[in-house]
């Protein structure tokens, strides 16, 4: 598993550099390279998630080296549809490091399973962590999305055309691609949220139980419920929507680890190492 | 009959095999030209040639036995006459002369002006030329095309021969290689196209988005005329004197709106371009941010061309509104050209490699007329044999006569085939001409012609 991991991990530094190189000399096969490393990477990092769940029959989220390992092969996932949909090659810079350094923490972590836990593996388990994961994944692009923005921004807005304004892509292109993906995330949670209610009504009888993950997931939710509504009716877009889902991604970062960490909650044994 | 046929597939031969012959001796390449940087526009206008004009001049040329090959090209910028001849100093003179003849300047009133370039540094002024590396604004793309009208033209009246087809085709080459191998030609160093490629930045596409033109102006009408080039939506034009602004609304099939509307223009326009006289702010501040908010924020460009500017500078702050007045964008241009001349370096590391690339098949030359004298000869001799060979033999059908032509030929390229080899390859240590030498003397070559 390890070695797997490891070779996993070789090829998104790979593709990694490859991206940094395009980044600097702009030649369009460096992005192609550095998109099939990440792919063959991806497959590899599919293989052993699906290994893992056919070995011990539980979705392999069940500590935090398996959590990070489940939260960086999303990473990849919503980074290559996205690639795929709006050609915004750029953002490899952003995807292709984030998912090694996810990796890389997750191979620090020690990998035995927390023995026992009450786990009933059943659809609505299954629906709510990998929609959860999905949505994660696409407001942690969305994010990357609402730096290059800013960056952008900045440099036409000060007149100072240099390394990055020539490189990045039109404010436009940012702006969709991050409202695509925040309209893909908050699907996502919306989705995650409510099969883990079902979730919690069928083995502990209650929807919702005022535990910390489930309030600040609600807060999550609340924010980026917030940043659709406005951008629906006032038009909160450009900057605002950037620095919105930047927040935004910082407090679902919280949510994911901070809660855990610091609040205690029938979460908690996930990110436990 | 038959024996006619034979002589009119022989004349057709000659035709196709003497114009090389006429390489028989090493010729110079030799280029004379004028550019903006050794003659004042004055001077230019009075040299240039129109594009019949050229055709003419190369039918002239085409008499003067000094030149034997010769490319004529005239752009606002440039005269140059390109030329291979025998005699460099000869062919000089005679462009000189033809010059002041045809274009009634005393001879003397641009010989100052001119540069006369030969060998590899005629070879390095074409390619620097095409590639826009002598151009007056670095890397700009109409040259290349210049060049092979000229060049077209040329080949129409006939008047390139093998070194300047070779010569143009590399020059043509390298000046693709240079475009899309460096960036030279990367971004706008025009204000009005500097101002489209920012627009670009800001909308991704620039297609369906529609423009407010406050007042007009050279500069501004031609930003206009780049953003229908770009497929952008519709125009409206704002004047003082509403009949004025009907007029330039007609010209790019706008609509005209009165100056009193302008604000309200300002919530459907996405890039408004501002060119009037007015000495105060047309568009203020305070302004934008209600209008921001009733067009839901979606991007507002504004290019402001005036001097005094018409467009509060304070807009640029507002959210997902952008201002750029005539000097920033002049800024942008500078520094655009800054870039190219970095890129140009690179575009001069292309050429060097090229001219020593053309040096070697120039070199290489001198083989061939050789080759090609020794080749004719033998025809010659076939084609003597045939005619009298044929004389008895009239029962032969036309079949039977096309089979012993074609097997005369293939007897030639049998013959001559290892001969051409040993004459091609560089196995002889750079003495090349004594086998060449021996070559000519062996066939008795140099009396035939």
């Amino acid at each position: 598993m390890k070695i797997v991991m490891i070779i996993i991990l070789l090829f998104y530094l790979l593709s990694t550099a490859a991206y940094v190189a395009y980044l600097f000399v702009q030649k369009n096969y460096m992005q192609q390279a550095g998109r099939c490393m990440l792919t063959v990477g991806f497959l590899l990092h599919s293989l052993i998630i699906g290994y893992g769940f056919v070995q011990s029959g539980h979705i392999p989220v069940r500590n935090l080296h398996e959590t990070l390992i489940m939260a960086g092969w999303a990473i990849v996932c919503v980074f290559l549809v996205f690639q795929y949909k709006y050609r915004l090659k750029i953002l490899g810079i952003y995807a292709a490091p984030l998912s090694a350094l996810v990796l890389f923490i997750a191979y620090q972590m020690p990998g035995e399973p927390v023995p026992d836990q009450n786990l009933f593996n059943n659809f609505w388990l299954i629906s709510h962590i990998v929609t959860i994961f999905i949505g994660e994944a696409s407001f942690a692009l969305a994010c990357g999305l609402g730096v290059l923005y800013l960056i952008q921004e900045h440099a036409i807005k000060a007149k100072n055309h240099g390394f990055f304004y020539r490189r990045l892509p039109s404010l436009e292109l940012l702006d969709t691609t991050g409202y695509a993906s925040i309209v893909v995330g908050f699907t996502m949670l919306t989705v995650g949220l409510i099969t883990g209610f079902v979730y919690a009504k069928s083995v502990w009888g209650r929807f919702w139980d005022w535990d910390p993950k489930e309030v600040w997931s609600g807060i999550t939710w609340l924010i980026y419920a917030a940043l659709l509504h406005e951008r629906l009716t006032v038009g909160w877009r450009g900057r605002r929507s950037a620095i919105l889902s930047i927040i935004g991604f910082a407090v679902l970062l919280f949510t994911f680890f901070g809660v855990n960490f610091f609040l205690k909650g029938h979460h908690g044994e996930f990110t436990r190492w | 009959m038959t024996i006619n046929s034979v002589s009119d597939e022989v004349k057709n031969r000659q035709l196709i095999v003497f114009p090389c012959a006429k390489y028989s001796a090493m010729l110079d390449i030799v280029l004379m030209g004028l550019n903006h940087n050794t003659a004042p526009v004055e001077l230019r206008e009075c040299l240039a040639f129109s594009k019949d004009e050229i055709a003419d001049a190369l039918e002239a040329f085409k008499r003067c036995p000094a030149v034997r090959e010769v490319i004529l090209f005239s752009t606002c910028n440039r005269v140059e006459i390109l030329m291979t001849a025998e005699n460099r100093a000869e062919a000089v003179e005679a462009a000189k002369e033809f010059l002041s003849r045809v274009k009634k300047v005393p001879k003397n009133e641009f010989e100052k002006a001119l540069y006369i370039h030969d060998g590899d540094e005629a070879v390095r002024h074409i390619f620097r030329v095409a590639s826009s590396l002598d151009s007056m604004v670095l890397g700009e793309p109409q040259i290349l095309g210049q060049i092979k009208d000229a060049y077209r033209t040329a080949t129409l009246k006939k008047t390139s021969g093998v070194i300047l087809n070779r010569l143009l085709h590399r020059t043509f080459f390298v000046a693709k290689r240079v475009r899309s191998e460096t960036g030279i030609g990367d971004h706008a160093v025009s204000i009005s196209y500097a101002a489209i490629e920012l627009g670009r930045k800001i909308f991704g596409t620039l297609e369906g988005k529609k423009t407010l033109l406050i007042g007009a102006g050279e500069m501004a009408e031609l930003a206009v005329e780049h953003l229908i080039r770009n497929r952008a939506g519709d125009i409206f034009v704002a004047n003082r004197t509403f009949e004025r602004g009907l007029e330039i609304a007609n010209r790019f099939h706008g609509k005209a709106i009165r100056f009193e509307e302008i604000e309200n223009g300002l919530q459907y326009a996405d890039i408004v371009i501002s060119s009037t006289g007015a000495i105060d702010y047309i568009v203020k501040g305070k302004q934008v941010k209600g209008i921001m908010r009733r067009r839901k924020n979606r991007p507002l460009f504004f290019i402001d061309i005036a001097v005094p500017r018409n467009i509060d500078p304070e807009i640029n702050r507002v959210a997902n509104s952008y201002v750029y007045d005539i000097d920033d964008l002049k800024s942008v241009i500078e520094e655009n050209i800054e870039d190219r001349k970095k890129e140009s370096l690179r575009g001069e590391r292309i050429v060097d490699e090229a001219v020593i690339r053309f040096r070697s098949w120039y070199e290489s030359l001198d083989v061939v007329p050789t080759i090609v004298a020794l080749r004719s000869k033998m025809e010659m001799i076939a084609r003597s044999e045939i005619k009298k060979t044929l004389h008895s033999l009239n029962h032969l059908s036309e079949d039977d006569y096309q089979a012993i032509c074609r097997m005369t030929n293939a007897m030639i390229n049998k013959i001559l085939h290892d001969p051409t080899i040993f004459l091609k390859s560089n196995g002889h240590h750079g003495n090349a001409s004594i086998y060449l030498d021996i070559t000519r003397k062996l066939f008795k070559l140099d009396d035939e012609n």
